[in-house]
C-alpha cells in the first residue's frame, strides 16, 4: 500500500498517529486504553513502507483527540511519531511527539533492586538521554533502561 | 560549593570539585592519625546502616570525632526492624531532625537519593546496594594521588568488572584525569558495554584482556577486585579463575618500580599475605585514607558558621519539596 491510498479513507472526527515505528501499533493502542472489546472505530496499518522508517504503522482514531499524557507515553515508544487532530476530514493540528528532559510517574524502572521500585512515597522518575532510539536512565539507582520499553509504562 | 550539599554519586562530582574534596583531605591527615581537631564541635553525624559494613561504618565515626564532632547510631538490627515498618523517607524525616548529616547504607539502588529527597539535613551515601559508593571512589582517587600521581598514569582495573560498580565508578573518575585504563577480568565477568562505550566517547584510552600478565608490567596502579565464588556456577571453574587473578610476590618480579597494588578490601585471596610486605602494597593505608577523606567531605558539607545553615537548609528542604516543579519542560503522568 502506497502513502497516497492510504489517504482514501480519511476520517471525519479523531486522531491519526503516522510515522509509528513498524510493530509498534499495538502498543500504542495499549497506550490508549483500546482493546479488543473497546467501543471506538480504528483502524489501524502495520508495516506500511516508509521513505522514513523503512516500515512504519498508522493508527486512526475516530472521535477522539489525544490527551497529553497519551501522547508524551507514545513518544517513548514510537519516537518521531506525528499527531494529526481532525475535525471534520480537516487536519486541525499537526505535531511530532517529543520527549522532555526528565518524565516523573510515567515508566518503572526495570531494576528490580532500585528503590523507586519498593513502597516508598514517591513517582519513579527518569531522564531522558537520548530521544531516537530512546535512552532512559533512572534519576534513583542510574540504571540505563533503553529496550521494552512498553512493558514498564505505568 | 559544598556547603550543605549531597553526597550522593560520582556523576555529581566535576574534576575540580574531586581536587578540592582530594586537597582538604590532604590538609585534614595529620588530624585523622594523631590530632584531633573542633571544627566540627556541637555537630551531629546520625549513621543509618541499613545493612552492616562495620568498616565503612567506623571509618566515618572516627572521621566525625577526628573532627570533634558526635554521632548518633543506628545499629543495623534497629535499621532493619525499622525499614519492615516504615518506609526509608519517614526514616530520614526524624532521624533528619536529630542530626546536622546522615550516613546511609542500605540495600536497595538508589536509596541514597530517595533519602536526600526527603532529609531536611545533607546526606552522604554510604554505599547502596550494588549501586553507588562515592566515599569509596574519593578515598581510592586519594591514595592513588598520594601513592602514585593522578596525572599521567596507567591502571590496571583487576577481577569482577561486570558487578562491581565500585570499579565503574571509579574507572569514570579517572577517565576526567585522562587515565589509560587496562580492564583485566575472565570473559564472563567483563566492564558492562556501555560503560566502554562511554569511557571511549570522553577520549579515555582503554584496553581489555583475560590475561593480567600482558599489563600487569606497565601499570603505575594495580586496583584488584574480588571474583565472587557465587558468579561461578562449576566450583572447578572458579578456582581456576580465582588462580590466574591472584597476585603473589612471583608476579612482580617485573613490574615498574613505584607500582602500587590497591583493594577496596576485605579481601579473600585475590593478593597473597607475602605481598603485603612489598613497598608495592598500598591497600591498608588505602583503608586508613577513609579517615581524612571522609573527614573532607564532612568538613566541606557541616563547617560553614553560624549563618549560613538556615538559608542553605531552606534549599536543601526546597529541593524536596518542590521535586515535580524544578524539574523545567519535565512531565508527569
Ligand atoms: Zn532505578
Amino acid at each position: 500500500m502506497t502513502e497516497k491510498e492510504l489517504k482514501v479513507k480519511p476520517i471525519k472526527n479523531g486522531t491519526v498517529i503516522d510515522h509509528i515505528a513498524g510493530g509498534q501499533a499495538l502498543n500504542v493502542l495499549k497506550i490508549l486504553g483500546i482493546g479488543a472489546d473497546a467501543d471506538v472505530s480504528l483502524s489501524l496499518l502495520m508495516n506500511v513502507d516508509s521513505k522514513k522508517l523503512g516500515k512504519k504503522d498508522i493508527v486512526k482514531v475516530e472521535d477522539r483527540e489525544l490527551k497529553e499524557g497519551e501522547v508524551n507515553k507514545i513518544a517513548l515508544i514510537a519516537p518521531g511519531a506525528t499527531i494529526n487532530i481532525v475535525r471534520d476530514y480537516e487536519v486541525v493540528d499537526k505535531y511530532e511527539v517529543d520527549l522532555p528532559d526528565m518524565i516523573i510517574g510515567v515508566i518503572r524502572c526495570q531494576n528490580p533492586s532500585c528503590i523507586s521500585n519498593t513502597q516508598e512515597p514517591i513517582k519513579s522518575r527518569v531522564l531522558v538521554k537520548g530521544k531516537n532510539p530512546v535512552v532512559l536512565r533512572c534519576v534513583y539507582c542510574e540504571q540505563p533502561i533503553t529496550e521494552n520499553i512498553a512493558d514498564y509504562l505505568i | 560549593m559544598f556547603k550543605r550539599r549531597h553526597v550522593l554519586s560520582m556523576r555529581d562530582f566535576s574534576r575540580e570539585e574531586i581536587d578540592s574534596v582530594l586537597e582538604t583531605a590532604a590538609s585534614l591527615e595529620p588530624y585523622a592519625r594523631e590530632k584531633s581537631t573542633d571544627l566540627l564541635s556541637g555537630k551531629i553525624l546520625a549513621l543509618l546502616f541499613f545493612e552492616p559494613s562495620t568498616r565503612t561504618r567506623m571509618s566515618f565515626e572516627t572521621a566525625m570525632k577526628r573532627l570533634g564532632g558526635k554521632t548518633i547510631n543506628l545499629g543495623s538490627a534497629e535499621a532493619s526492624s525499622i525499614a519492615k515498618g516504615e518506609s526509608l523517607a519517614d526514616t530520614v524525616r526524624v532521624i533528619g531532625e536529630y542530626a546536622d548529616a546522615l550516613v546511609i547504607r542500605h540495600p536497595k539502588e538508589g536509596s541514597a537519593r530517595l533519602a536526600a529527597e526527603f532529609s531536611p539535613v545533607p546526606v552522604l551515601n554510604g554505599g547502596d546496594g550494588a549501586g553507588h559508593h562515592p566515599t569509596q571512589t574519593l578515598l581510592d582517587l586519594y591514595t592513588i594521588k598520594k601513592e602514585s600521581h593522578l596525572e599521567n598514569l596507567s591502571v590496571a582495573l583487576v577481577g569482577d568488572l561486570k558487578y562491581g560498580r565500585t570499579v565503574h565508578s571509579l574507572a569514570y573518575a579517572l577517565a576526567l584525569y585522562g587515565a589509560e585504563i587496562n580492564l583485566v577480568s575472565p570473559p564472563t565477568l567483563r566492564m558492562p558495554e556501555q560503560i566502554r562505550t562511554d569511557l571511549l566517547g570522553k577520549g579515555t584510552r582503554v584496553s581489555e584482556t583475560s590475561d593480567l600478565s600482558e599489563v600487569i608490567n606497565r601499570v603505575d596502579v594495580l586496583y584488584v577486585t574480588r571474583i565472587q565464588r557465587e558468579r561461578f556456577p562449576d566450583p572447578l571453574e572458579y578456582s581456576k579463575v580465582a588462580r590466574s587473578y591472584r597476585i603473589t610476590p612471583e608476579n612482580l618480579t617485573d613490574v615498574k618500580d613505584g607500582l602500587i597494588i590497591m583493594h577496596p578490601l576485605p579481601r579473600v585471596d585475590e593478593i597473597s599475605p607475602a605481598v603485603d610486605q612489598t613497598p608495592h602494597a598500598v591497600y591498608f593505608k588505602q583503608s586508613f585514607y577513609g579517615v581524612p577523606v571522609r573527614m573532607a567531605l564532612l568538613k566541606m558539607i557541616l563547617d560553614g558558621g553560624q549563618d549560613g545553615g538556615l538559608e542553605c537548609g531552606g534549599e536543601i528542604r526546597g529541593t524536596s519539596k518542590d521535586r515535580s516543579k524544578d524539574r523545567s519542560g519535565g512531565w508527569s503522568g
